[in-house]
């Protein structure tokens, strides 16, 4: 890693996070998180269901406002970071077709209202066959499986180009042969340096290709090595945390108006 | 009566049977694509909703001008459409109701306020004119006045096709790369205040949104490509006018409800015979692809 530090694609500095607290109301789905995701990583984010896995993700993309602390993405804007919320969020019957849908990772080349260039259609054209779906340009969005579809958001983020990557569940109701083809994509990213952060349910998956860990369950559990990360104990004590919430709890201490 | 009398000899012998024709014509040109985009966006209701919001704008400008004047009733209309749009969006980002919530209760307040005003200084008879419209009204003035929205309104959809195409299929991902969405929203919601005021005359405050909704769910039941959306919705509210005038002119219907409904009719025989309807589904499918 020291060596790479000195090389240009080093000069962003991960994403750093202190004492990020976010809250609904008075209730924190997420509680005075400290950490940092190093530059070129490849981390993970698993707890369990309303560990504030999401709300995390949502947070680092500046949707939500912090109750407390900062997230510092060091030179990066926001609109730097490529992000593939949960899938439920897009109208699959919106009468697009696959190329105008992966066209759309251009935006930053393209803006509102430039015209897309021969350089940028054979980009989305490689992206679509990185993902395993040449030929598929004309086809309307509508007649693809979810799968496919999965894949079509998969090489927008591509054609994005994006230094930092979020992916919230990529792999929720996605069959295996599909999740094992974008896991090397994520694999390839993780080669060319860029930050990776991905919410994960499955903890093989996790353990195989996600060599750092943030295991959540509000509070930190753990933030690790995959392997140390994800020990029983720790798990354990994620799964405690699950269970253990209650309408009662008190106000935090540390001076703010969320609840604990 | 033949048929050259039928469909053709009422332009001919009458000036204003052109202008409506044009102005009918015009209003599709530009309803077409406002509803299709309207629909996508899932906003179909929001159209009709904005469409009685207009009404205390036109009613006033009705009284100010002292009888169907596009132009003062036009203002008027605009200016009551874009607050209600403006407000409820406010409503829905500073409270817990949601924007179709908050455009029910404004625009319900804003119908009852406008005919509350042309009740007290009009007769009935302005009162159907404002709601369901008047083709003798068209005049010169308020043919260019459609014109020219129309105009401006396919120039401007041409320009910002792409940023609200992609505001209306994945938002989150138009506000993740900073594209701002919600001015492109601004922009469109009032670009359908716009071509709800050129509707008034020709089909009245309460029909103009028909124009723009019939003819995009016609559209939707044959096809599902942008481009041919937009065709033939454009091309459905462009005939409709035509006949809805023509029959208005033979029978002294009013020509709001005769252009919408001539839509409607489209719409029925699309629900029986288009590729997804009705009648379709008791034919053997077609060969499928291999793949």
């Amino acid at each position: 890693m020291t060596a790479l530090a000195a090389s240009p694609a080093m000069l962003n500095r991960g994403i750093t996070l202190s004492d990020v607290t976010i809250a609904y109301g008075r209730y924190a789905a997420v509680h005075h998180l400290d950490g940092s995701f190093a530059p070129g990583s490849l981390t993970a984010i698993a707890g369990p269901n309303g560990a504030g896995k999401s709300t995390l993700l949502k947070a680092l993309m500046g949707e939500l406002p912090l109750a407390s602390g900062t997230i510092d993405r060091g030179r990066l804007k926001v609109s730097d970071i490529g992000y593939l919320p949960q899938a439920a969020d897009i109208d699959r019957s919106f009468p697009l077709t696959v190329a105008d849908t992966v066209l759309l990772g251009a935006w930053h080349q393209t803006g509102p209202f430039r015209s897309i260039t021969q350089e940028i259609a054979d980009k989305a054209r490689r992206a679509l066959s990185a993902v395993g779906l040449e030929g598929f340009e004309r086809r309307r969005i509508g007649t693809l499986s979810a799968g496919q579809f999965q894949r079509v958001l998969f090489a927008r983020l591509l054609l994005q180009d994006a230094k930092i990557i979020l992916l919230d569940e990529p792999f929720t109701a996605i069959d295996a042969r599909t999740s094992q083809d974008l896991l090397a994509l994520i694999h390839r990213w993780h080669e060319d340096h860029r930050t990776v952060i991905a919410v994960l349910h499955d903890f093989e998956q996790i353990k195989a290709h996600f060599p750092q860990t943030l295991l959540l369950a509000r509070d930190v559990i753990a933030w690790d090595r995959t392997d140390l990360a994800m020990s029983g104990e720790n798990l354990l004590r994620a799964r405690a945390m699950a269970e253990h919430w209650d309408d009662t709890a008190p106000l935090c201490e540390a001076g703010h108006k969320h609840v604990a | 009566m033949n048929l050259y009398d039928m469909l053709f000899a009422p332009l001919a012998d009458f000036g204003f049977m052109r202008r409506a024709l044009a102005a009918c014509v015009a209003l599709g040109l530009g309803a077409g694509p406002i509803g299709i985009l309207l629909m996508l966006r899932r906003m179909s209701l929001i159209g009709d909703a904005m469409s009685h919001a207009v009404l205390p704008g036109a009613a006033i400008g009705f009284l100010v001008a002292g009888g169907l004047s596009l132009s003062a009733m036009g203002l008027g209309g605009l200016i009551a459409g874009l607050a209600v749009a403006l407000l409820s969006g406010l409503v829905s980002r500073s409270t817990v109701l949601r924007e179709d919530a908050s455009f029910a209760s404004f625009y319900l307040s804003s119908l009852a306020a406008g005919v509350l005003i042309v009740s007290l200084r009009g007769s009935n008879i302005d009162l159907l004119h404002v709601l369901f419209g008047s083709i003798l009204a068209i005049d010169a003035e308020a043919l260019y006045i459609v014109a020219a929205i129309t105009s401006f309104t396919l120039i401007v959809l041409a320009l910002v096709y792409r940023p609200l195409i992609a505001e209306c299929f994945d938002p989150g991902f138009l506000r993740a790369v900073g594209g701002r969405g919600h001015l492109y929203h601004l922009l469109f919601l009032f670009l359908v205040v716009l071509n709800l005021v050129a509707g008034f005359q020709a089909l009245g405050t309460l029909m103009a949104v028909g124009l723009m909704m019939l003819p995009a769910a016609v559209a939707q039941l044959w096809t599902r490509s942008m481009p041919m959306l937009v065709i033939i919705a454009t091309m459905i509210a462009a005939v409709s006018g035509y006949i809805g005038l023509i029959v208005s002119f033979h029978f002294g219907f009013a020509s709001g409800p005769s252009i919408v409904l001539t839509a409607s009719t489209f719409y029925g025989l699309s629900l029986i015979f288009s590729p997804s309807g009705a009648f379709r589904r008791l034919l053997p499918a077609p060969r499928h692809l291999v793949h």
